[in-house]
């Protein structure tokens, strides 16, 4: 079953990354475009039973290496 | 005073690790020797070096594979029973991903890899890396990072103040805090912090650079000076 992970830098922590692509598309004329925030996308195949035992599984993973606690924050979703 | 024995982990990616190797052995004529990170071992150390570099080619997050190596374990068990443990670079990013040491690292403000000769200021000598030097005092130490915008939230870094964990900062060459001398944006303009128990240090200049003047600074020996110093004590 696969199991999708969404990373991204906590709300209150500045991302240069995600500033400098939003400039970049400003420059290319999106002025529409207010801010971006750039994170990480995982695409996880788990073997498991349920969705439930893959969605722990994801949580395990994304909480032991996928993310770190101090700067980040995520999110699973299992199909 | 006999010669102290400094263990240097090598992870694959780790670069400078001959760089210690060199300082420690032949700048400062004390003992080196290196150990894998799949070793579990560091018998006999006086002291750990986790040296700089892109272990595991910095995948994912600096540091955040390294810290599942078996080594790992011993190093936290050295660091547990308050034996000196040195972070640099890579190794300051490894040690904050073992949670051996609090906070988190971003990559620079600017995006840019930074490539210099910064200056930091020694915020406190009472633990075995600054023993030798003044607080105040400032070091003239190269850099060269794209992931050392140091962050913790503002609670930790309270803590930190609170606790006189912060060690180094970057500064002006008068010692002076201003966010053009904080190259990468670093919270509090924070370069290099210590655990509760002072005996483990994560900073992002290599001290191993500079330990001779041809090389542009013997600031760096003031650092590894101390912690022979801290041994012999």
């Amino acid at each position: 079953m696969k199991a999708k992970v969404f990373v991204n830098l906590k709300p209150s922590i500045l991302d240069p990354q995600g500033n400098a692509v939003a400039e970049a598309l400003n420059t290319l004329g999106y002025k529409a475009v207010q801010d971006v925030r750039q994170g990480k996308y995982f695409e996880l195949d788990i073997e498991g039973e349920t969705a439930e035992q893959v969605r722990i599984t994801a949580v395990e993973v994304a909480d032991k290496l996928l993310a770190n606690p101090v700067i980040e924050t995520y999110r699973v979703e299992v199909e | 005073m006999s010669k102290k024995k400094f263990a240097i982990v090598v992870f694959p990616g780790s670069n400078c690790d001959h760089d210690v190797y060199y300082a420690v052995k032949y700048v400062m004529g004390h003992d080196a020797h290196f150990v894998w990170h799949k070793d579990t071992s560091l018998k006999g150390s006086d002291a750990v070096v986790l040296p700089g570099g892109f272990s595991y080619g910095d995948y994912l997050r600096s540091g955040s594979i390294a810290k599942f190596s078996p080594i790992m374990r011993s190093v936290s068990e050295f660091a547990s029973a308050g034996r000196p443990v040195i972070g640099v670079c890579n190794g300051f990013q490894i040690l904050l991903e073992a949670g051996l040491l609090p906070g988190g690292m971003r990559r620079n403000q600017h995006l840019k890899f930074i490539c210099e000769y910064v200056t930091v200021r020694v915020e406190a000598t009472d633990t075995p890396f600054t023993c030798n030097a003044n607080v105040g005092q400032t070091l003239r130490l190269p850099i060269a990072h794209g992931d050392g915008n140091y962050y913790a939230d503002r609670e930790t870094v309270d803590e930190l103040e609170h606790n006189r964990q912060i060690i180094f900062r970057y500064t002006t060459s008068a010692g002076e805090l201003n966010d053009a001398a904080n190259v990468n944006g670093s919270t509090a303009a924070i370069a290099g912090i210590c655990n509760k128990k002072r005996n483990v240090i994560g900073l992002m200049p290599h001290p191993e650079r500079a330990c001779e003047m041809v090389l542009g600074s013997e600031d760096g020996r003031i650092i590894l000076d101390s912690v022979v110093t801290s041994l012999e004590s």
